[in-house]
């Protein structure tokens, strides 16, 4: 029987979270600690009474930090649910109640209260001075706040919320109180900082002077002027990238899925090499090209006798790079929607006498729209937000990123201009959001129907085969010197002035030896090469498993205050790297969470930068899914949970492969964000590399670029395997005999 | 040898209401109804008359906006789909496409509380009953549409479920499948004693399969009855039409005593059970092979000229023009013809008009 019979005591759901909620109250340190919390050091330091590292419940023992004492009470009320089963409105109202109060006076004191006592003068007023302090928020504060939200979230599934379903709503919860917490509470709190003049009062006739000034919006160079304002070129761009690179994603997609192209597999590995290099490094070889003693500067200049001139630098420079750069993030989009396009659809449009030109244009095009328009969406927003290639490549040609950055580091160092800039760069990408969601309307374009599905696919035109190879194989090229080039540069004693091969790069960056405690890292850039493996080993699995539940939830849910639900999500996406490092240095810098100078903040900020991708590539794969195929596993008496993780996932096999690899490879290759957040023991290895090139020792730069290029495709080709690949039997048509063979596809 | 069993349990629908998100007119409004253990009823009506969406409120895919839904005498209206002992054939089979047949099958059973051997031996003998024994290791791509159905439909059944539900199972298959099928979803149902749900647009599927139909029109459930009672005696054009084809008359009702009412049209005066009708205007239902063909001025029939006569084997369809619009009219007498522009009168045999809203 499915329904359950015996009314348990205490909802088994209850007595889980309660426990967690006492184990954070009364068992674990209340407070951060200082060091690697799991070395269990703090064991040793007095535990568990000394007041640094005592759970709450000794604290509130021994008549310290008298504020946490009403948590005790609130974890015990739960206790009156006993013997009440879920739909009892009690129950739900119960738990509904305990919940919030206890996330609300959480908050309330921890926001409250702070290093010298109450944080607000009306605190003050009100209640008088407090003798007492209290630092950032540790493990047993982080597992007793889990169980507040998700006691609250149980609560309001029993009261009906989202039909009832306890794993929704709890997803709900746990997705809207992250983002809230690392998304819109730093950002809040820089906008709130930053809109304050030098002297700390708000002024909003100095934010209008900024905000309306020429540099961000001339339009000089339509006249024959010099430049054009910021703004506009940072617009310009991004256009040009998302379409460029779009377009190229596509053209890789069909290429590696619907021809027979002899080479794809190593086409596939080609596109998949600039998605793992610092997107600088790319403009580093860029110059080393086409720069004024670049290599094919210096050879036309010898061949045909043309001068030497600076035109790779600006927008001819950044284009190219950016494009290079980001045409294999839409690859990966694209690649699961074409292989999502279900072949029947394409056989129909054959069999009502359309050609194959008319079935590529007429159906398998427009079934790949939404997979376009989240490939443009990405290649625009990612060029907005580059900050490594305008920093190289950009000479003139000023873009926000980079001048959202001199704003807050440079002379001027003026947050407010900073803030602005950020306002105008996030009008643009909610801009296209909204634009493509428009583009995309209410139409569906499911084709994965609950029957399997049986048929080819369709071949494409030969004209268009062609005039793909052609595209295809220019970039392959481009792509090709490149990455020699890059290769080859590490070799190199110094480009340009000393063209005599040496090894010394390598032996400085990654020298190992033994010493008598045995092997010995002796390089100088092993540190951080080895935090920046783990940072983006730990965020890759936790990056694409929020990023796909967030995509189940809206894709398949339906619930109040959606809209926001997906807006919120996807905001962080379109904030510059430059204004989370920012934020995030703001905000977690004092209590109630402090994060500063830890893993956990680049963990969270790669987290949270890098999740909307998993986010758009999840919602791309699962409107290729028929919503039957759940319900069916619903009816089957599968829970939400299991239905999303036995058909779901399952079926999204290529999305998580595309969440994994990305977030794993921004973690590896991120520069804007975590310039800011990077600290002596947490030393990035983009930001090692930066510090080398603005020391001129690019030989080194280059070498260790080159080193985790190699380190990333091993541990991509483990993924891949790992995950492996989606098994929906397929008809492939075999070549000879034109039998039909099952095979998985891709 | 495990055998799949029933375990049947009635489904009843008090006031339920069910209105879309941002939808204004409800999708099913105020539908009430029993539907006894272990039998088959069919929800009948046009497209989107609200068939679908009251499947999937007994199956807890939908949650109806007001109203009480109780199964097997107990309330689930708030119950999820998860929780509720309902299973679902869909129309589209909805197969896991990455899963092989013994899978597919399997699925419900690993969430059942089965042992992994159990599980296996029932999802066998799941199979077999649909007769799709030795297609364990394939993958739905591999099967043709009938044995996908199959698969979907033992798939719900090896849960033995309190109620199963089918949403228009045949509509992907041909026409000679549909007929096999149907008949083996009924001998499965019969068998087992199930409590089956069985939504379709069909009327003739309908007739062949049910215990009793509710026949549904905008919304609302327009009658609700054993076949035969609906094909007798359709409450209201709407139905007369629907199932079985009806020519729809306006009439008068003269007089009513007790059950009985003396109505007439044009010319005629008939006498047939008043059904609730008091005198005034109405309509009245004749279904074309209860109207018998007469020589031009026979007493009390109608007369009328034949517009069209057509021969179909094993009897004769007349299109006959009257006062009253025209009617069509089926006879077995396919010896004496009615040529076109003949004067003849209908005669209308006690039992055959039904009045109706
Ligand atoms: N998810 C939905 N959102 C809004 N309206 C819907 C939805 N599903 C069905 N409807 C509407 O509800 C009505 C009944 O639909 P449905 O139950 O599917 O009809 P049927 O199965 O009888 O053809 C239709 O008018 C349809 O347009
Ligand atoms: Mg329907």
């Amino acid at each position: 029987m499915r329904v359950e019979s015996a009314v348990s005591r205490l909802h088994p759901t209850v007595v889980l979270w309660l426990a967690v909620g006492w184990v954070g109250y009364a068992v674990l340190p209340w407070y951060g600690v200082d060091g690697n919390f799991f070395s269990f050091f703090w064991l040793g330091e007095g535990y568990p009474f000394e007041e640094d590292v005592a759970p709450a419940l000794f604290l509130v023992a021994q008549g310290l930090k008298l504020w946490l004492a009403p948590l005790a009470i609130l974890l015990l009320l739960p206790l009156l649910a006993w013997g009440r089963r879920k739909n009892d409105p009690f129950f739900g109202k119960l738990l509904i109640a305990v919940g919030a109060l206890g996330l609300a006076w959480m908050l309330f004191q921890g926001f409250g209260i702070g290093l010298r006592g109450w944080r607000f003068g009306w605190l003050t007023m009100l209640f008088g001075e407090l003798e007492d302090r209290q630092f950032g928020m540790g493990y047993g504060a982080l597992l007793t706040a889990c169980a507040f939200l998700f006691l609250f979230t149980l609560g309001l599934a029993a009261r009906g919320a989202v039909g009832g379903d306890v794993f929704v709503v709890g997803s709900i919860g746990f997705v809207v109180a992250i983002v809230a917490l690392f998304v819109f509470m730093p950002i809040l709190q820089m906008l709130a900082n930053a809109l304050l003049t030098p002297d700390g009062v708000y002024s909003f006739s100095a934010f209008a002077g900024k905000f309306l000034s020429a540099k961000l919006w001339s339009l000089d160079c339509l006249v024959g002027g010099r430049r054009c304002g910021v703004a506009w070129n940072s617009l310009f761009l991004a256009i040009l990238v998302g379409i460029l690179s779009t377009l190229l994603g596509l053209a890789f997609a069909l290429v590696a899925t619907r021809t027979g192209f002899r080479f794809r597999r190593l086409l596939r590995a080609l596109t998949v090499l600039p998605i793992i290099t610092p997107a600088f490094v790319i403009g580093l070889a860029v110059i080393l090209l086409f720069g004024l003693s670049g290599a094919f500067t210096q050879l036309s200049a010898t061949v045909f006798g043309t001068q030497p001139t600076r035109w790779v630098y600006g927008l001819p420079g950044l284009l190219i790079a950016q494009t290079l750069a980001f045409t294999p993030v839409a690859f990966l989009v694209l690649i699961g929607v074409v292989e999502g396009v279900s072949p029947s659809m394409e056989e129909a449009a054959q069999t009502l006498r359309a050609g194959r030109w008319q079935t590529f244009l007429t159906v398998t095009l427009p079934l790949m729209r939404p997979g376009l328009a989240n490939a443009f969406l990405l290649g625009f927003i990612e060029s907005m937000a580059d900050f490594g290639n305008p920093l190289v490549l950009g000479g003139n040609f000023d873009v926000l990123s980079t001048e959202i950055f001199f704003a807050i580091v440079g002379a001027q160092n003026d947050p407010a201009l900073a803030a602005i800039l950020a306002i105008v760069l996030l009008f643009f990408t909610l801009a296209a959001f909204y634009a493509q969601r428009f583009w995309l309307g209410r139409r569906s374009y499911t084709t994965m129907s609950g029957k399997g599905d049986a048929g080819v696919h369709a071949r494409l035109p030969t004209s268009l085969r062609y005039a793909l190879y052609g595209i295809v194989g220019f970039w392959v090229a481009l792509t090709v010197v490149v990455y020699a080039t890059i290769v080859y540069g590490s070799f190199v004693t110094l480009w340009g002035v000393d063209q005599s091969l040496t090894l010394k790069h390598y032996h400085q960056a990654f020298d190992v030896g033994w010493n008598e405690f045995g092997l010995h890292w002796r390089g100088s850039a092993w540190g951080s090469f080895w935090t920046t493996i783990i940072i983006a080993l730990v965020s890759a699995p936790l990056t694409a498993a929020v990023g796909l539940l967030t995509a189940y939830l809206l894709a398949r849910q339906n619930f109040a205050g959606k809209n926001a639900f997906e807006f919120g999500t996807m905001l962080s996406f379109a904030i510059p790297g430059t204004v989370i490092g920012v934020s995030y240095v703001i905000a977690f810098n004092v209590p109630p969470i402090e994060l500063t100078g830890t893993g956990i903040i680049l963990v969270l900020s790669f987290i949270f930068r890098n999740m909307p991708v998993g986010v758009r590539a999840g919602i791309a794969s699962m409107s290729q899914i028929d919503r039957s195929l759940d319900e069916s596993s619903l009816t089957l008496g599968a829970s939400s949970w299991q239905t999303f993780r036995r058909i779901v996932l399952p079926l999204l096999r290529p999305a998580i492969v595309a969440a994994l690899v990305y977030s794993f490879v921004r973690a590896m290759t991120a520069i804007s964000a975590i310039i800011f957040l990077v600290s002596g023991r947490y030393d990035m290895a983009t930001s090692y590399i930066v510090g080398r090139v603005e020391n001129n020792e690019y030989g080194i730069a280059i070498a260790y670029s080159t080193v985790l290029i190699v380190v990333m495709l091993a541990v991509i080709g483990l993924m891949q395997l790992l995950v492996g690949s989606r098994r929906i039997g397929r008809r492939v048509s075999n070549a000879p005999g034109g039998q039909t063979a099952i095979a998985g596809a891709g | 040898m495990t055998k799949i069993r029933g375990n049947a349990a009635s489904v009843s629908f008090e006031h339920v209401v069910k209105t879309y998100p941002g939808v204004s007119t409800p999708a099913v409004d105020d539908v009430s109804f029993a539907i006894e253990a272990g039998k088959l009823v069919t929800l009948l009506g046009p497209s989107g008359c609200g068939k679908t969406t009251t499947l999937r409120m007994i199956a807890g895919l939908e949650m109806p906006t007001s109203g009480r839904i109780l199964i097997g005498g107990g309330d689930v209206t708030q119950l999820p789909a998860t929780e509720r002992d309902v299973s679902m054939v869909f129309q589209s089979y909805a197969l896991f496409p990455h899963m092989t047949v013994m899978e597919n099958v399997g699925y419900g059973l690993k969430f059942s509380g089965y042992s992994k051997a159990e599980a296996t031996v029932r999802a066998r003998a799941g199979l077999e009953l649909v007769g799709l024994s030795g297609y364990e290791e394939r993958l739905p791509s591999e099967l043709s549409g009938g044995q996908q159905q199959r698969v979907a439909v033992a798939r719900a059944l090896v849960l033995e479920p309190q109620v199963l539900l089918f949403d228009e199972p045949l509509s992907n298959l041909d026409a000679k499948l549909r007929r096999q099928v149907r008949e083996e979803i009924r001998d499965i149902q019969t068998k087992l004693g199930l409590t089956v749900v069985y939504v379709t647009h069909d009327q003739e599927e309908a007739l062949a399969v049910s215990d009793r139909i509710i026949v549904m029109n905008k919304a609302v459930i327009a009658q609700d009855g054993s076949p035969r009672e609906l094909y007798d005696a359709p409450a209201s054009a709407f139905v007369a039409d629907f199932i079985g084809e009806a020519n729809v008359l306006s009439c008068k009702v003269e007089s009513v005593s007790g059950q009985v009412a003396k109505v007439s049209v044009g010319p005629i005066s008939i006498t047939t059970p008043a059904r609730g009708h008091q005198s005034g205007p109405a309509k009245l239902a004749i279904r074309p092979n209860r109207i018998a063909i007469s020589p031009a001025g026979t007493k009390n029939s109608l007369p009328g000229t034949v517009g069209k006569a057509t021969y179909v084997g094993s009897h004769m369809e007349y299109v006959v023009e009257t006062a009253s619009g025209s009617l069509f009219v089926v006879s077995p007498d396919v010896g004496a013809v009615h040529e076109p522009g003949q004067a003849i009168g209908l005669v209308f045999p006690a039992g055959g008009p039904v009045l109706v809203d």
